[in-house]
């Protein structure tokens, strides 16, 4: 009775060390804010470092926007009312672009930003 | 047949069109169990009625009348016209985004030809869903048969993330299901099916499967717009085919960092745009397709 209350203690432990482990794995990731409007991302060039996760942080306040960095096989769709969150952890340094890619109105097609990663 | 080839010389001869391509697989007669006939049909694309910017088009109000011109003046009276989206330019608002359908329905109208079909365009449908392209222009994905041939119109744009969408996808499915795997077919649609150029959003999100629905038949040809210019591309033994815009030309696909629309070239009116002619050869899978300006040169 004794062993198996301190299996099951030991088990519960584990998994709190776990949950900890990840949320402060989560909370370590720098959380980088972008506001999609017509027709444009605030801020318009996202600064990575190449080998740093970071979390993206989208939300819109017009119509439904889309976010698609094809370099790095990363989508979300931005609703209105919502936060859309891409994780992205960059494993080269450069200049890649990312644009809208659902239709917003006559600006949709110059809608783009750019990420920048230094090494 | 004797027609057909009097068409082509004639339109040879005359220098009425620019570049002719021909497109398909020489030799695949006896396509189907329907009856074959060569015939000939007239696709215009992105017109973009509404749209306002000298700089890229300061004819924009007048290019779309005289392309209707030029349909109306060529020399063969063609089977039936069809326009593959962008009919008009986007606007948020609903009442000008029908009075710009309106009012291009209604300059449309002087085609000779009233065989006209239509297809929308981002422009014309993503902001309400296709709601108000309907209104003019009735089911934006369809299909129908005509002289042997089988024609799909599939719709990539009524929803803003160039989704063809599943339902869409189940009727394409329901409608090929009828069709012999060597049947004739033609598709209409707007944006490329494949991943032409993702990065300038030149793609259709779900367009890999109505390939893959496309793929088991021997003689699909795609006929679409949305990237203003000619373009011709292989997937598998489908071809694909783009048309000139009617409004301004785009820059070749990834050949620059923007897809930054062509400035007009007061030097060479109306450069770049433009409007084509499909012929069918009997018994074959081919399309001899022939470029035509807007206006002679």
């Amino acid at each position: 009775m004794v062993a198996q209350r301190r299996r099951l203690l030991a088990a519960g432990l584990a998994v709190a060390a776990g949950a900890a482990l990840g949320s402060r794995a989560f909370a370590q990731e720098r959380v980088i804010r972008v506001t999609a409007r017509k027709f444009e991302f605030v801020p318009e060039t996202i600064e990575l470092k190449q080998g740093e996760p970071v979390v993206l942080e989208f939300t819109t306040a017009d119509v439904l926007m889309g976010f698609n960095a094809p370099d790095f096989k990363v989508r979300a769709d931005i609703a209105p009312g919502q936060v859309a969150r891409v994780r992205l952890a960059p494993d080269r340094a450069g200049e890649f672009e990312f644009f809208c890619d659902n239709f917003c109105g006559e600006g949709h097609e110059t809608m783009s930003g750019k990420i920048r990663v230094t090494a | 047949m004797t027609q057909a080839i009097d068409r082509r010389d004639f339109l040879k001869l005359a220098g009425l069109g620019g570049a002719v391509f021909v497109s398909g697989l020489a030799g695949c007669a006896g396509m189907g169990g329907a009856k074959q006939e060569d015939f000939y049909f007239v696709q215009l694309s992105d017109t973009h009625w509404g749209f306002k910017g000298p700089a890229l088009n300061p004819d924009a109000e007048g290019t779309l009348q005289k392309a209707v011109a030029a349909v109306n003046a060529l020399p063969f009276e063609p089977d039936f016209v069809v326009f593959t989206g962008d009919l008009t330019h986007t606007t948020d608002d609903p009442k000008e985004r029908r009075r710009r359908l309106a009012e291009f329905r209604d300059i449309v109208g002087a085609l000779k030809n009233k065989n006209v079909r239509f297809m929308p365009g981002e422009h014309d449908a993503s902001l309400d869903n296709g709601q108000a392209w309907k209104e003019f222009f009735g089911p934006s994905y369809y299909s129908f048969d005509h002289k042997g041939v089988h024609f799909v119109a599939i719709d990539n744009v009524s929803d803003a993330s160039a989704r063809i969408g599943e339902a869409q996808l189940a009727w394409l499915k329901a409608d090929l299901a009828k069709q012999d795997k060597d049947a004739r077919i033609v598709v209409f649609t707007h944006r490329p099916l494949f991943d032409l150029e993702p990065q300038w959003d030149w793609a259709t999100r779900d367009g890999a499967q109505a390939i893959d629905l496309l793929m088991p038949y021997r003689n699909v040809t795609v006929f679409y717009g949305h990237i203003h210019q000619e373009h011709h591309q292989m997937t598998g033994h489908i071809a694909h085919h783009s048309a000139k815009s009617l409004i301004f030309p785009l820059p070749a696909p990834g050949s620059q960092p923007k897809r930054v629309p062509i400035a007009w070239d007061p030097a060479q009116p109306y450069k770049g745009l433009g409007f084509r002619g499909i012929e069918t050869e009997l018994g074959k899978a081919e399309y001899e397709i022939t470029e035509f300006p807007v206006v002679k040169a």
